[in-house]
């Protein structure tokens, strides 16, 4: 039978939507609105729905290259309104222009969109062209929340830029007023054939209304599980193992001496960070759970950590693969994201493997993860918004704690190397994947072992 | 960091220790149950006729399938033990004092045997399926969960749509025990006048002052829209999922097995054959069969493995591939025969026979495995119209044991023959089935239940009946169909000693089991080099 190569790599997903959807944000500014924007791009994205998100602020900012003042904003401003409105436009024509020629799915249009007016405009847009309309509205009144999403934000913000600390928070206090006015919650009455979740006070409260279809109810379903509370999550591999010394990947094998010094190392560097209530994760593999033991602490382990099956790679060396698979060897290199393994996985399978384990993490604070080199490579890549281009090629060497901090947009990266030597078993990809290339070739990037 | 046990006297502890054990060992946890711990009492509100014994019923279905031990207390059963002969609804009267103090009771008596069933039975959820609309009797059950530490969650169902109600009383109320006689329009106007008596003290749940703290989800006509407020921890976020996921609409499941394989033929186990000549003819009879259903917008899913795809092909209609539809994972007993299997690995054939819902093969998964896996399917499911699953045989059995309420211990023996379909209606509480056999011949591939005393013999060490059955949570997505390969120097896995109890958070089970090893000295060879 020849190997079909293409439905062989193919996904394993099953359709989620087929018209494309439109998530309009709906809120006063320092809402969070960009915050849910950007966080659910990067999770639809990690879960294979091509998702953009369509900041209208940044075209202003572009239309108008220096922000004086919140005057901009005031509603008898028609010289603003008219460069607003026609900013809004301009982000609209880019999402039709992502969904027909980029084969985008999902367009985050990531605006205050506080008017009646400004909503009818988007419905009867997305009417034309067939798109789903999902609405987003995030409310809060409490003025704590809303000073610590101006100070996270907004002060580093192009457009304050070049204020001090006063100034600034004095002009966005009046530049949410200028919106007050004017804003209409979306009606639970006049509304209530609209498809939408309001959120109250940072998902104290939800209401849903009219859930359309599979990927609206994902979207529900993360947004009511994920929190601001702050936290941090520890990445961290097994220690050393006994195949990792001879090169050889997969298995299931225990730790080596350094290994287990690294086990140690690992308790006393928890023990000295404090953490409140931390929750310790690890595979169903003796390395990682000899790893997590020294930790002396209850742990709970998830088959769904294991590594990557290599299938009829498991526990060859790299130079072993390229003698019996050079084929395999070949194409692996070409396309590491999806390539499966005969009899294996892919690093596409493992995402689709880990989403209940991300969707886990969202909902806990503290937490240690104690896994495997692909494994870390796919949640280090769900945190930091990674492509599945640069998913596999992520370095995640023995010995090293990742520290993740969510912060502002993103997530702060500390590394901490507990200083225990190990062997490198990150294999860059080669300059020639052509599967007729030199066998010294594919073995140029090879870390050494025994 | 570590949760610190406090130090108790040894009856205490001792007490402490068999609650655990009882909750472990009477559904061996799984690990939705495993990421539970309090117990938590489900409160269902509304007036009657608003759908929540059918909530009631069918979120209790779904968390007893994925593992958390869930009962349902309805009201109205114990209203009925005490009143025996139903007269009319002058009992369900504000103003009826007697009848009043009937229900309070009726109502006491059943959260007795709530807290019975959390504290003493393993059980994990309760569901009080009562009207509950008075903040009185609200404020009750919660001055009862409160003195029990449990954790409570409202239910509440709202609906103002009048044809909505009116079915629903059809369907349910006509049929009840309170009305043996039938008659509809009689059944009509009395429940009618029922539902009035309630209105009169109805307090709905309020979430802007009086029940802001609460956590609760309020479901508006049959889930257009849902109020979540205040959901506290896993469970009761798998709870609002699910309740968002489910409709009460007329929709056909159909499920079948792919038609018969070239490994059926050889009484050989999992594998990725073809279809033999009998199964094509199947796939050529199931077009048929759909042809004559005209079933209209039909979607059709498969596995990913050729069997069902080669079966869902002859239909001529577009279909979509479900890896996690793929047959359970036999790990090191992959393409074996029975006969084979208990020839080269007598001791696990046994421990299988013993326990066939927890055991799983080593290098491969259990049916608890498959039950995880699948979950996203049943959600999917759930929320489709009229959908023919192809599927394998372990897997159509959880399937089927969901939609039927099997247990545990009935789901790894339930009959699904090949070329037979089976349609799936939701009716009432519950589903009705239909079983068609498309007449061409077909290999049995069901093995019932051993006899007592047929089992060969039990292993006398009890950490090798633990290394089978994982307490730990798992992957819905793990189920990579490879052989283990082992090399010289890699040592079967032995179970490390369990963490002290005194380490362990409370409730839950010391850590005996680790990875699945095997201790077969026959490593797996892929002979034929690479196939799909």
């Amino acid at each position: 039978m020849g190997c079909n190569g293409r439905s062989r790599r193919g996904s394993s997903v099953p359709q989620f939507c087929n018209s494309p959807t439109m998530l309009v944000m709906v809120g006063l500014p320092a809402r969070g609105k960009t915050y849910i924007s950007k966080k659910l791009t990067r999770y639809l994205n990690w879960i294979g729905v091509p998702t953009k998100v369509f900041n209208v602020g940044q075209y202003r900012r572009q239309a108008v290259t220096t922000y004086k003042n919140f005057e901009f904003f005031k509603p008898d401003n028609e010289e603003a309104m008219k460069i607003r409105k026609a900013c809004a436009s301009a982000a609209l024509k880019d999402v039709a222009t992502y969904f027909s020629k980029e084969h985008g799915q999902v367009a985050v249009f990531d605006a205050t969109n506080t008017t009646r007016e400004r909503r009818a405009i988007i419905l009867s847009f997305a009417k034309e062209r067939g798109y789903k309309v999902f609405f987003v509205e995030s409310i809060c009144e409490d003025p704590e929340i809303i000073a610590e999403n101006i100070k996270q934000v907004k002060f580093g913000s192009p457009d304050y830029a070049d204020r001090d600390y006063d100034e600034a928070m004095e002009d966005f206090i009046q530049r949410i007023d200028c919106y007050r006015a004017s804003y209409m919650s979306i009606d639970d009455e006049k509304d209530r054939n609209l498809s939408y979740i309001k959120i109250f006070d940072v998902g104290s409260r939800y209401l849903v209304n009219r859930v359309q279809d599979h990927i609206q109810s994902r979207i529900v379903y993360y947004l009511m599980n994920i929190h601001v509370t702050p936290r941090s999550i520890y990445l961290s591999r097994h220690g050393e193992s006994e195949l990792n010394l001879l090169g050889r990947i997969g298995g299931d094998s225990g730790l080596s001496p350094r290994g287990q010094k690294y086990a140690n190392a690992l308790a006393t560097f928890i023990k000295n960070q404090n953490i409140n209530d931390l929750k310790v994760w690890t595979s169903h593999m003796k390395r990682t759970i000899q790893t997590a033991q020294t930790l002396a602490v209850p742990y709970e382990q998830w088959k769904a950590l294991n590594e990557i099956d290599a299938g009829v790679c498991e526990e060859m060396t790299y130079e072993e693969i390229q003698e019996h698979f050079t084929e395999e060897f070949a194409l692996r290199d070409q396309d590491k994201y999806r390539y499966r393994y005969p009899k294996g996985e892919s690093y596409e399978d493992l995402v689709h493997r880990l989403e209940p384990v991300i969707m886990e993490l969202e909902r806990q604070e503290n937490v240690l993860v104690v896994c495997h080199q692909a494994v870390m490579r796919c949640l280090l890549a769900y945190f930091l918004d990674k492509p599945g281009g640069e998913l596999p090629y992520l370095r995640c060497p023995l010995h090293t704690v990742l520290k993740l901090t969510p912060v502002a947009y993103g997530c702060k990266v500390e590394s901490f190397y507990l200083n225990i030597e190990a062997v490198n078993t990150h294999r860059d990809r080669p300059g020639n994947v052509d599967v007729s290339r030199d066998p010294q070739e594919a073995l140029q990037t090879v870390p050494d072992h025994v | 960091m570590s949760n610190n046990q406090s130090e108790s006297s040894p009856v205490n502890s001792a007490e402490k220790e068999k609650k655990a054990d009882m909750r472990v060992n009477e559904k061996k946890c799984s690990w939705a149950s495993y990421m539970t711990n309090s117990p938590t009492v489900i409160v269902m509100i509304g007036l009657p006729a608003r759908g929540k014994t059918y909530m009631s019923k069918k979120l209790t279905r779904y968390l007893n399938w994925i593992g958390v031990p869930t009962k349902v207390f309805n009201l109205g059963v114990y209203r009925r033990e005490a009143v025996r002969a139903y007269k009319s609804y002058d009992f369900f009267r504000h103003d009826n004092e007697e009848a009043m103090r009937i229900r309070k009771h009726c109502a006491l008596v059943a959260l007795q045997d709530v807290k019975s069933y959390l504290t003493e039975e393993g059980g994990q959820i309760a569901v009080f399926d009562a009207t509950n609309t008075t903040r009185e009797r609200r404020d009750l059950i919660q001055a009862f969960v409160k003195e029990n530490a449990f954790k409570v969650f409202f239910v509440e169902s709202v609906c103002d749509d009048p044809e909505v109600i009116a079915a629903n009383i059809l369907e349910v109320k006509v049929s009840s025990p309170d009305y043996p006689e039938r008659h509809r329009e009689r059944v009509m106007d009395d429940f009618l006048k029922r539902i009035e008596c309630y209105k009169v003290t109805y307090q709905p749940l309020d979430p802007d002052d009086y029940d802001k703290d609460l956590s609760f989800i309020k479901v508006m006509n049959v889930g257009q829209r849902f109020l979540v407020n205040r959901v506290q921890d896993y469970i009761q976020s798998k709870i609002v999922y699910y309740l968002m996921n489910i409709r009460v609409h007329s929709h056909c499941i159909y499920l079948c097995r792919h038609g018969e394989s070239s490994h059926n033929v050889e009484g050989r186990i999992g594998g990725d054959s073809e279809l033999s000549p009998r199964g094509k003819q199947f796939a050529h009879a199931l077009q048929d069969f759909i042809e004559e259903h005209t079933l209209s917008d039909l979607k059709v899913w498969t596995s990913q493995l050729r069997r069902t795809i080669q079966t869902a092909e002859e239909l001529g209609a577009p279909y979509e591939q479900w890896k996690i539809l793929n047959e359970i994972d036999a790990g090191v007993c992959e393409e074996m025969t029975y006969e084979m299997i208990q020839q080269t690995f007598p001791e696990e054939f046994a421990l299988r026979d013993q326990d066939k819902y927890h055991y799983r093969y080593p290098g491969g998964e259990s049916y608890q495995d498959l039950v995880q896996r699948l979950e996203p399917v049943i959600m999917e499911l759930e929320r489709q119209g009229n959908v023919l699953v192809i599927c394998h045989q372990a897997v159509m059995r959880c399937l089927l044991a969901y939609f039927l309420d099997k247990s545990a211990e009935d789901l790894p023996y339930m009959k699904c023959p090949l070329h037979t379909i089976l349609k799936l209606t939701p009716v009432a509480y519950g589903c009705k089935v239909e079983m068609f056999y498309l007449n061409v011949e077909a290999v049995n591939t069901h093995r019932d239940r051993p006899i007592v005393g047929e089992v060969g013999s039990m292993p006398k060490d009890p950490s090798l009946i633990h290394r089978r059955n994982s307490y730990t949570p798992m992957s819905s997505y793990d189920q990579v169909k490879r052989p283990r390969l082992y090399s010289a120097g890699n040592q079967p896995w032995l179970p490390l000693a369990p963490t002290p109890a005194a380490l362990m958070p409370e409730g839950r089970p010391s850590q005996e089991c680790l990875s699945e090893g095997t201790d077969t000295d026959s490593p797996e060879e892929t002979s034929d080099g690479v196939c799909f």
